[in-house]
């Protein structure tokens, strides 16, 4: 990526553009705002979910990853994410594909059945990571148009952004910073929680093979976020705000508690810190409720 | 087929480098992968006794036991193993040959279908379109779904890697093998 690469392939996956379009619409307008452009993907497709078309065959993964990279070169363009599995599934595949070469074959081979081919000139970032990175914890600070001063946020990063740590290369995945930093600048306070660094449960095809051990095991992640006096949940991947959002209905029929908790995807969150309004982020629609506190 | 050992290194080697699975003879059963793992919290699944099993070949029983899809590839016991065994992507493996033996649940089958169909595997529906243009947004993303051409070079993927053939497609009605009429669940 140049230094002064200012527009973003923007990947959008699945879950992002057609389950939680707020996720896509704060990650623009957010970019937008610091004159950095996205470019939709004509023709992408899912990623393929790492953990699930990962575990079922990484022969069919790999092409169906490699084609969603070629189509960012072919726009000449590094590509930013919303989510873990779309960051986790590219990026491996990215790395993997110019690590080894008759890998790179094969795959081309396939691709070549279309026209298309993997050349290794793109690379894979994450919307958390541009806005931490690129456009830089000082500029977003002078934007910063609603404190957060009162609010506790339960930091979740789920699995896939910061591990394996040797693909990610964000530091340690046991003491990780980036998130903890874009909410400080925030003012938001982030308490320290028993299940943190735990996994939502929904990912490589777990919440398919048994959703309500896979809601039992989010209910736990909940819980210890609301013990530690949190108000509510911000992380930075799609298909974690799947589970951790519309899950909570599913809660309610398995189990017969609804929380209510309240959980955010990182930039909108952010994006109402930056003066958007909850309908522009789409939050006054999805299953949880986001309280006065958070949107005064 | 191999041992299970030599079909992980054989078949996980072919992505990720045959040096990079052989790390399952390492394992010194230390079990920090099992004290690591949120999903032994809650199930069956023992990380430590699946890696065991794998190594004195007890292909079957691993490949019928319910836990081996209850990883959800979190990567925790990855990161921590002392003894650097690459347990998340041996696990991937192990599932990668359990499914090419046909032991694929038809909920798995079926993200597949979903993805054969339209591209994508959440596919998108009216009620979401109306979801998108209220944050003003093009009602339909210009993905798979929306080009039928693009869709084709996927679902050309899937022929040539014969994922289609793994999970029992039925080309004609676009569903399994067995679902034509409902089209649903089993
Ligand atoms: S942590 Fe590593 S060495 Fe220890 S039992 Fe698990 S895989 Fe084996
Ligand atoms: S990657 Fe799988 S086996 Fe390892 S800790 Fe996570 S859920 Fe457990």
């Amino acid at each position: 990526m140049t230094e002064d690469s200012k527009t973003y392939a923007y990947f959008l996956g699945c879950i992002t553009p057609n389950r939680f379009p707020g996720i896509e619409a704060s990650t623009k307008k957010i970019l937008k705002g610091f004159e950095i452009e996205t470019k939709e993907m004509v023709g992408a497709s899912c990623c393929p979910a790492p953990g699930v078309f990962g575990s079922f065959d990484m022969h069919t993964w790999l092409p169906i990853a490699a084609r969603n990279l070629a189509i960012a070169e072919e726009m000449d363009l590094d590509i930013v994410v919303s989510c873990n599995g779309c960051y986790g599934s590219l990026q491996e595949a990215d790395h993997l594909l110019k690590e080894h070469p008759k890998l790179r074959e094969e795959t081309n081979e396939i691709l070549g059945k279309f026209g298309r081919e993997f050349k290794g000139t793109t690379t894979v970032s994450h919307i958390i990571v541009v806005l931490h990175d690129v456009i830089g914890l000082d500029r977003i600070k002078e934007q910063i148009k609603k404190p957060m001063n009162d609010v506790n946020v339960a930091v979740h990063y789920g699995c896939h952004f910061l591990k394996p740590r040797e693909v990610r290369g964000h530091g340690s995945s046991e003491t990780p910073y980036i998130l903890e930093d874009l909410m400080k600048v925030t003012g938001a306070k982030i308490p320290e929680y028993k299940d943190k660094l735990m996994c939502c449960g929904a990912g490589g095809g777990n919440r398919t093979a048994d959703s309500v051990q896979s809601l039992e095991w989010m209910r736990q992640k909940l819980v210890s976020a609301i013990e530690s006096g949190c108000d509510c949940m911000v992380h930075p991947c799609a298909f974690c705000h799947l589970q951790l959002d519309r899950g909570q209905t599913e809660m309610e029929q398995a189990f017969g508690i609804f929380f209510n908790f309240p959980i955010l995807f990182a930039t909108q969150f952010m994006g109402l810190a930056l003066g958007l309004s909850q309908e522009e982020v789409g939050l006054d629609k999805q299953t949880t409720t986001i309280p006065e506190k958070i949107l005064k | 087929m191999g041992t299970l050992y030599e079909d992980i290194v054989a078949r996980g080697g072919e992505v990720f480098g045959e040096e990079h699975m052989e790390t399952l003879r390492e394992c010194v059963q230390c079990g920090k992968c099992t004290g690591s793992c949120p999903s032994g919290r809650n199930t069956a699944l023992r990380t430590r006794t699946l890696f065991q099993m794998a190594l004195v070949d007890l292909r079957e029983e691993i490949f019928n036991s319910p836990e081996l899809w209850f990883c959800t590839t979190c990567y925790t016991c990855y990161e921590r193993c002392p003894k650097g065994v690459k347990t998340t992507d041996i696990i991937r493996t192990i599932r990668n040959l359990a499914a090419r033996e046909g032991h694929m649940s038809v909920p798995h089958r079926m993200i597949g279908v979903y993805v054969l169909k339209t591209g994508h595997a959440v596919p998108i529906g009216p009620d979401q379109m109306k979801l998108r243009e209220a944050v003003g947004l093009e009602s339909q993303p210009p993905t798979t779904q929306k080009h039928k051409d693009q869709l084709e070079q996927v679902q050309t993927i899937f022929r040539e890697t014969g994922y289609d053939a793994m999970i029992d497609f039925n080309w004609d009605a676009m569903t399994l093998k067995g679902m034509e009429k409902k089209g649903g669940k089993k």
